[in-house]
């Protein structure tokens, strides 16, 4: 594989990843179960939102081809995003929210760190500005998710449903393949496998002090980050988020 | 304005030869210009008239996020979804810092928040109209962030210590979002031609009722006499939508807008543009429940407080067992 494709490969599952789950929680925008949370969900996703101008922005100026993070983010159908299938899974009620975000805020926060050290300056500049802001939404969804888990018994059946639910999404994380190879030969990005380990330890300390159980099950539903296939449920986010720069092609926003 | 037609005691100003020595006494400090705080005594009145004032103001804050929220996801570039993002952030803050405002009234934000959802308490009437297209975004933070601001300007200069304070930090945000409101709108305006006309019609669609924000005309009104004597009304609606108007016309002018009131004209004498009055049924209907979109407001927060319940429950359970295990960890350490 091309040296550039990959590290486009790499700066598409980074931005898309960010792109698809701001895009989730900002769906929660006014419905939140309590007011504080609904600034938090909003301040993550404008978080998420941000980073993903940062990635998709480095995308668009090592593909060379005058395009931008917007069209991107916009033009794009389907079979082009590189997002992991968990961050895509619908919101589901607010303990899925909640758990979806912790299960990507762990990953998040251990590939970020690794980043800093990237051998490419920009990828660890907006790794190091990113990181930041995960470390606090680490520390958010680390705690909803003690709280409910170890909270009324409808909250931790709620939690342990969610985790369930969410598990199989959990193992592409850690997926490798030539895009990762490449990266890992020219010291841009760590080795997915790499992280498994002090992801199972962070994951495993929150988890149990939430009471909840870590499914007994390695199976792992693939096909996001590599855009072989994506569930159903990225298309209708897709038609919703792309609509208006689509509907009206020559419009400036 | 987000507060409307808020009640006072309804028995118009007391004569200063009838008030109480204490009533005197705090009526002197207002007149002087001084602060009323938590701890210091009021009459009963004021209290009453504040919390539904700010409990209002807050709830406009809370339901004004839905017909935003509406575009978040539908935002047509990062930038402008972030933009949006932000705002709605802004606006459930502020109705948290109102909510503490009030609660230093002695009512709780769960008490407030129970009498919005069973109707017993009101948000501004601009919420329950619709959004319908891109615009509708720009318009409403140049329109209605726009007539918030004429209202909450003044309003820094509350006698209510809390109330004004709030109005400090939320009056700096709400000009930014008019700021980005006006540019947002302003893209639009001069934009293709389906860009202008969605422009025009977010203005044809929100230019009344952002003059129905400022509430029916109070030149006559014994509760809003009471409120500007306590010096938590400052300007009277009229004033207040005359300034609005006058402020927003030239705006319109620049975007090549048109504003949809025929009889609009400057009037020399005045120095102040003549305009036609909104719809004062419409208004009133919408006030009951009839607007565009009362019911879906209303239940879409009532869903939201239902569907967190155990949510809220469940965070409340954990603390109580954290506590628990505390004090039981410090009993076996003596
Ligand atoms: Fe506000
Ligand atoms: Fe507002
Ligand atoms: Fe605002």
């Amino acid at each position: 594989m091309a040296e550039t494709d990959a590290f486009m490969q790499f700066l598409l599952r980074m931005g898309d990843n960010t792109l698809i789950l701001g895009h989730r929680v900002s769906e929660w925008c006014g419905h939140a179960p309590v007011l504080e949370e609904d600034i938090a969900l909003a301040n993550t996703a404008l978080d998420l939102i941000g980073q993903t101008q940062m990635w998709l922005g480095l995308a668009a100026e090592v593909q060379g081809e005058g395009r931008t993070a917007d069209d991107l983010a916009f033009r794009r159908d389907v079979w082009d995003f590189r997002n992991v299938l968990l961050v895509e899974m619908p919101n589901g009620d607010f303990g899925q929210t909640l758990m979806r975000q912790f299960l990507f805020d762990a990953w998040h926060s251990i590939l970020l760190n690794r980043l800093q050290s990237s051998t490419d300056t920009r990828v660890a500049a907006i790794a190091e500005k990113a990181l930041k802001e995960v470390t606090y939404h680490l520390e958010r969804s680390g705690d909803t998710v003690i709280g409910l888990g170890d909270g009324t018994e409808e909250s931790h059946q709620r939690m342990q449903a969610a985790l369930d639910y969410l598990w199989p999404y959990v193992g592409e994380m850690f997926a490798s393949d030539a895009v990762d190879v490449a990266m890992v030969d020219t010291g841009i990005a760590p080795d997915p496998a790499s992280l498994h380990s002090a992801y199972d330890q962070l994951t495993g300390r929150i988890l149990s002090e939430a009471t909840l159980t870590v499914p007994d099950t390695s199976f792992a539903h693939k096909g996001g980050r590599d855009g072989r296939m994506h569930t159903e449920h990225l298309g209708h986010l897709l038609t919703q988020m792309q609509w208006l720069p689509r509907a009206y092609p020559d419009a400036v926003w | 304005m987000y507060a409307q037609m808020v009640k006072s005691t309804g028995q118009g100003v007391t004569p200063r030869d009838e008030m109480t020595p204490e009533e005197r006494a705090f009526q002197d400090r207002i007149d002087r210009g001084d602060k009323i705080e938590p701890k210091d005594w009021m009459p009963e009145g004021y209290r009453q008239t504040l919390i539904r004032q700010i409990g209002q103001h807050a709830h406009s804050e809370i339901v004004g996020q839905l017909p935003e929220g509406n575009w978040i996801t539908r935002a047509p570039t990062l930038e402008r979804k972030a933009i949006l993002l932000a705002k709605v952030q802004d606006e459930a803050g502020h109705g948290l810092y109102l909510y503490c405002a009030a609660e230093t009234l002695g009512v709780s934000r769960d008490e407030l928040t129970e009498m919005l959802l069973d109707g017993r308490m009101k948000y501004s009437s601009i919420f329950n109209y619709p959004t319908l297209n891109w615009a509708d975004i720009g318009a409403v933070g140049w329109l209605v962030d726009g007539a918030a601001i004429m209202n909450q300007v003044p309003l820094q200069r509350t006698s209510y210590g809390p109330y004004a304070r709030a109005m400090v930090r939320i009056c700096k945000e709400e000009s930014f979002h008019q700021r980005q409101g006006y540019d947002a709108i302003r893209k639009m305006a001069e934009g293709t031609p389906e860009q202008r006309r969605m422009a025009q019609d977010a203005l044809n669609r929100f230019w009344y009722p952002s003059l129905m924000m400022f509430g029916p005309s109070d030149k006559e009104s014994i509760h809003s006499a009471q409120s500007m004597a306590w010096k938590i009304k400052i300007n009277t609606n009229d004033e207040l939508r005359q300034k609005f108007v006058d402020q927003t016309v030239p705006q319109a002018e620049y975007l090549g807008l048109t504003v949809p009131d025929p009889d609009l004209k400057w009037n020399e004498d005045r120095g102040q543009f003549d305009f036609s009055e909104p719809d004062w049924s419409e208004f009133f209907e919408v006030i009951k429940g009839n607007g565009p979109c009362n019911t879906d407001r209303m239940a879409a927060r009532n869903k939201a407080w239902d569907d967190g319940k155990w949510v809220r429950e469940g965070l409340l359970a954990h603390g109580e067992k954290k506590r628990t295990r505390a004090k039981a960890r410090q009993v076996a350490a003596e």
